[in-house]
């Protein structure tokens, strides 16, 4: 068995939203990031990461502006705008409340429903 | 950034994607090689981490949101490709479209200028037009009315809705300065310009002083009158002119163009100075009333309190207002027949359009058949079944939009000619322009063919069947597009037997109707309007006097037959009904027959050549002394007597307004078409009534006389007479002149002139349809036979003859001709009810109509399909069958 789960829909750009509110990141760091904190549990297609940092980009969600790394290399760093900060406020307030309602749902006890 | 700003980035965005990528690849590779990897080998893992980067790049375009954009410029581009490879094919579809599409936008830009352009006020939606209204039982003949001058005056009054204007359209003759000439005279209320927002081009309107009897006369010119009579000199001005004996000082001068109830007076002049008997009367409804509904108020609330104001006069002047009523309606350009003329002719152009439009589309159709291997490569590549759709409508919209770019180009020089032909004069015809209606419509039109013609062949793209394609290779016999060229062809058929049985109708209508007797001798007969010298108006001897004076000096002219003076004459606009009565014992309004009454002198017979069938014509003895006398036609004595014999019975004409109304029938006539030869047999009035000038009461003398013309029958060309005419009829103050001149042969003929317009257009609508229908056929046909060519072959291998080929081909052909002629008789059918309902003096549709028409079409498309019969029955068999 793969001990790594698939991310469920929808909950790329809620973790990206997330990663980024930390402050200016680039696009290789969000998705090592994403490895490490989830402790290689959650696995990021790294081809599904571009064309969803394109998309947020595209709603207004993320700014874009290229700066130097520590490196001295070029790279596109991501921030959260303001319209992002509103949605990931939301888009986490709703997921906590289906996460809590699934685990709640998980934990009946066998036969418990009569 | 909006989506413009991407799109107009898209080569830095394209870089800034490139370089993220390339930085995401290295920092990855770089890690690995911290790690322990080769070089060679970190860069293969990272790129297998990322996937393909061209395929992650396009999803990174297609989140970026302006893919449909990127398409439409590919598709554009390609389209313009495939065109430019295939000249021959883009030219032929060009022209018709533009031929289709310039023919329909010419339509429109008449139908948009003379119909649908808002009046030429401000805030037009605000004007309406008030009319009186007879709830009586002849309401339904009279139809709405104008407004009683008193009546309108308690308007102004009582209303606080509404802002009133008042016009009497009336003539005058003006003596003084310049040439004597009668001129359109427009009396109007002060304010008129102002409800109506229009500012006067110089001076100023009348002021409400001004409007009162025995004020000092003041007049403003319209434009064009001001242009002529006084060379468009600003100092006109505060000049004077004389209007029938009065001398007038000019305050005003009107705007170019204006124009009230779709007519441009010579003078205004103030209402209120009108001394007329009938302006003090309320049983005569001579105003005509325009308003503007105040600011803040609603043409609800307007109508009400009109409605209320109406009921008020009702109650208060039992006798005359009793059982009328005021109306208010939005103010609508005044176009008459028209309209349905254009609607007629914008439905018959949109025919032709629509066989153009099958043409492109069985072109484009036998196109995609033979690009379908090329098309099923693409969907095996990965092309959807919508990106395919797509890419084949832009083709056809491309199509479409230069196709109408090239026939707006085109239009443009064809709107003009076609005003400049229109019968008579064309309403509102300096409305008539191209502009962003004209232009918005002209890309609707080309935008919806483009879709119309490129429909078919896009959803024809293979979708199915992608491997049977690409493996059956140029062979393969398109045997769905067949069935689908055939319903261009047959459509196209249907289409071209709709616009040929209506030109074929129109025709017959026009040869019936010019060869109607019109009841007159209209050969040499010469008939003007003739304005007294106003001076002698005042007195009713004098002015019998003087019309004595004008029918003697015109007899004494060289070729000159004889003279009469005549009120309404045939083939004119304008008439005088009266109800008439065999007996004093007279039934309800609703039930008594009307007759149209002419008012003439005795030698009216012998000018117009109306036979006598009973009895005798005026004479000098019927004079006011004597019984009043009448002549009756022979529609009224059928309709009054019958059988028996009018002469010496009487009638009773209860309106008429002599002392007696009793008159005595001397004559029996033939009937005349007043009408006009198309109009008259379904007239509601026909019966005819002759009673004789001399008669007349004085109290009529004045107002007659006005509307006075006189015929003149004569040996040489009557157009010759005009010039000896107006000089000898000139009078002693030289102020008499002669207006609206006509020969009678010209009346008869623009009597028929709407019909003759239609015919000319109708017929070349036809004769484009046939056009394009049979090249329809020869291009279908043609696509068809040349699929069949392998097929061929292989018969005349086999040892069919020449003649087997042909008859083949052909019988194709008549299958579909077969079945566009049977849908094309059904659908003409339906278009000779249309036009029966439209067109005066139309008949049914007969057989012979479909019997002459219809083989000119079948022949022509059996022409047309022969050539590529022919040439199939020429394949040599061996190349044939070697092809592909």
């Amino acid at each position: 068995m793969n001990p790594k789960s698939d991310l469920p829909q929808g909950t790329l750009d809620l973790l990206i939203l997330k990663v980024v509110a930390l402050g200016p990141v680039h696009g290789y760091a969000i998705a090592q990031r994403l490895e490490q904190v989830s402790k290689h549990v959650v696995q990021v297609p790294q081809g599904s990461l571009y064309p969803a940092l394109h998309r947020l980009e595209n709603r207004g969600l993320l700014a874009s502006d290229w700066k130097d790394t520590e490196t001295g290399r070029e790279a596109k760093f991501y921030r959260l705008t303001g319209k992002g900060r509103a949605q990931l406020e939301t888009e986490a307030a709703s997921w906590e409340r289906l996460t809590e309602a699934v685990a709640l749902i998980l934990k009946l006890s066998e036969g418990g429903a009569e | 950034m909006n989506w413009w700003q991407r799109m107009l980035r898209r080569n830095k965005m394209e870089e800034q994607l490139e370089k993220e990528i390339r930085f995401h690849l290295e920092q990855h590779s770089n890690e690995l090689i911290a790690g322990g990897l080769s070089p060679a080998e970190a860069r293969r893992r990272a790129r297998m981490a990322l996937g393909g980067p061209e395929q992650m790049k396009e999803e990174c375009r297609d989140a970026r949101g302006t893919r449909w954009l990127e398409d439409f410029w590919q598709d554009f581009r390609y389209a313009m490709r495939m065109l430019r490879q295939r000249p021959g094919f883009a030219a032929v579809a060009l022209l018709t479209l533009a031929l289709g599409t310039s023919a329909t936008t010419v339509m429109f830009t008449l139908v948009n200028g003379v119909l649908l352009k808002p009046l030429p006020f401000p805030e037009p939606d605000r004007l309406v037009a008030i009319h009186g209204q007879s709830v009586e039982w002849n309401a339904e003949l009279f139809g709405e009315q104008n407004v009683a001058y008193l009546d309108f005056l308690d308007c102004t009054r009582f209303n606080h809705s509404l802002s009133f204007a008042a016009a009497l359209f009336n003539g005058a003759t003006i003596s003084q300065p310049g040439e004597p000439e009668y001129i359109d005279l427009s009396e109007t209320s002060p304010g008129l310009f102002s409800v109506l927002r229009v500012p006067l081009l110089l001076g100023r309107d009348f002021l409400p002083e001004e409007d009162k009897q025995g004020a000092a006369p003041v007049a403003i010119l319209g434009f064009s009158f001001w242009r002529r009579h006084f060379a468009g000199r600003s100092d006109a001005l505060n000049s004077t002119m004389v209007l029938d004996v009065k001398r007038y000082t000019i305050v005003g001068i009107a705007p170019q163009g204006f124009r009230l109830f779709g007519q441009e007076a010579d003078v205004y002049t103030p209402l209120g100075q009108d001394t007329a008997r009938f302006l003090q009367n309320r049983e005569m409804h001579p105003v005509r009333v325009v308003a503007r509904i105040q600011a803040g108020n609603t043409l609800g609330e307007a109508q009400a309190e009109l409605a209320l104001i109406g009921r008020h006069l009702a109650e208060t002047y039992k006798d005359t207002n009793a059982r009328r009523t005021l109306v208010a309606e939005p103010l609508r350009p005044e176009v008459g027949d028209v309209r349905s003329t254009l609607w007629l002719l914008l439905g018959a152009v949109g025919l032709v359009l629509l066989i153009a439009c099958a043409n492109v589309a069985s072109l484009l159709l036998a196109r995609a058949v033979s690009r379908e291997r090329e098309l099923a490569m693409r969907v095996a590549l990965g092309a959807t079944r919508g990106r395919l759709v797509r890419q084949c409508l832009a083709e056809s919209i491309v199509l479409g939009l230069s196709g109408g770019i090239l026939g707006v180009l085109l239009a443009n020089f064809g709107v003009r000619p076609l005003v400049s032909l229109w019968p008579g004069d064309l309403p509102r015809a300096e409305d008539v322009q191209l502009d962003w209606r004209v232009l918005l419509f002209a890309l609707t039109v080309s935008v919806l063919s483009g879709l119309l013609f490129g429909i078919a062949p896009a959803l024809r793209a293979p979708f199915k069947d992608v491997e049977r394609t690409l493996r059956a290779g140029a062979r393969s016999i398109a045997g769905g597009s067949k069935r689908l060229h055939s319903a261009f062809v047959i459509s196209e058929i249907t289409l071209a037997i709709v616009l040929l049985v209506s030109a074929g109708m129109l025709g017959r209508t026009l040869l019936r109707l010019a060869s109607l007797d019109p009841g007159v001798d209209i050969h040499n007969v010469l008939v003007a309007r003739t304005a007294l010298s106003p001076a002698t108006l005042a007195d009713p001897a004098k002015t019998r006097a003087a019309w004595k004076d004008v029918l003697a000096r015109a007899r004494r002219l060289p070729g000159v037959l004889s003279v009469a003076t005549v009120d309404t004459f045939p083939m004119r606009e304008g008439d005088n009904e009266q109800a008439y009565w065999t007996s004093a014992d007279l039934p309800p309004g609703d039930k008594l027959p009307f007759a149209l009454m002419t008012n003439t002198s005795p030698d009216y017979l012998d000018v117009m050549r109306i036979p006598l069938r009973r009895g005798r014509f005026f004479d000098e003895h019927d004079d006011l002394g004597n019984t009043p006398v009448i002549v009756i036609d022979e529609v009224l004595a059928q309709n009054a007597f019958g059988k028996e014999d009018p002469i010496g019975k009487r009638l009773w004409i209860p309106d008429m307004g002599y002392a007696s109304n009793v008159f005595e029938i001397v004559g029996v006539v033939g009937h005349v078409r007043h009408w006009g030869l198309a109009g008259d047999d379904q007239a509601k009035i026909r019966a005819q009534i002759y009673y004789p000038f001399s008669q007349l009461p004085d109290s009529f003398i004045h107002r007659w006389s006005e509307l006075m013309s006189i015929a003149v029958r004569t040996e040489i060309p009557p157009l010759n007479l005009i010039a000896p005419l107006r000089s000898e009829l000139k009078g002693a103050a030289g102020d008499q002149v002669l207006y609206n001149v006509h020969t009678m042969e010209q009346l008869a003929s623009d009597s028929l002139s709407r019909q003759r317009f239609l015919l000319l257009l109708f017929g070349v609508f036809a004769g484009l349809a046939l056009v394009l229908a049979c090249t329809g056929i020869y291009g279908v046909l043609a696509y068809l036979t040349g699929q069949r060519v392998p097929e061929i072959g292989i018969r005349m291998a086999l040892g069919a003859k020449p003649n087997s080929v042909i008859w083949l081909v052909l019988r194709q052909s008549l299958g579909m001709i077969f079945v566009g002629v049977a849908l094309g008789t059904a659908a003409a059918l339906a278009a000779g009810r249309v036009l029966q309902q439209l067109v005066q003096g139309m008949q049914p549709i007969e057989i012979s109509t479909f019997a002459m028409t219809i083989p000119v079409l079948v022949l022509a498309a059996l022409f047309a399909s022969f050539v590529p019969a022919r040439r199939a029955s020429r394949v040599d068999p061996v190349i044939a069958l070697r092809q592909d």
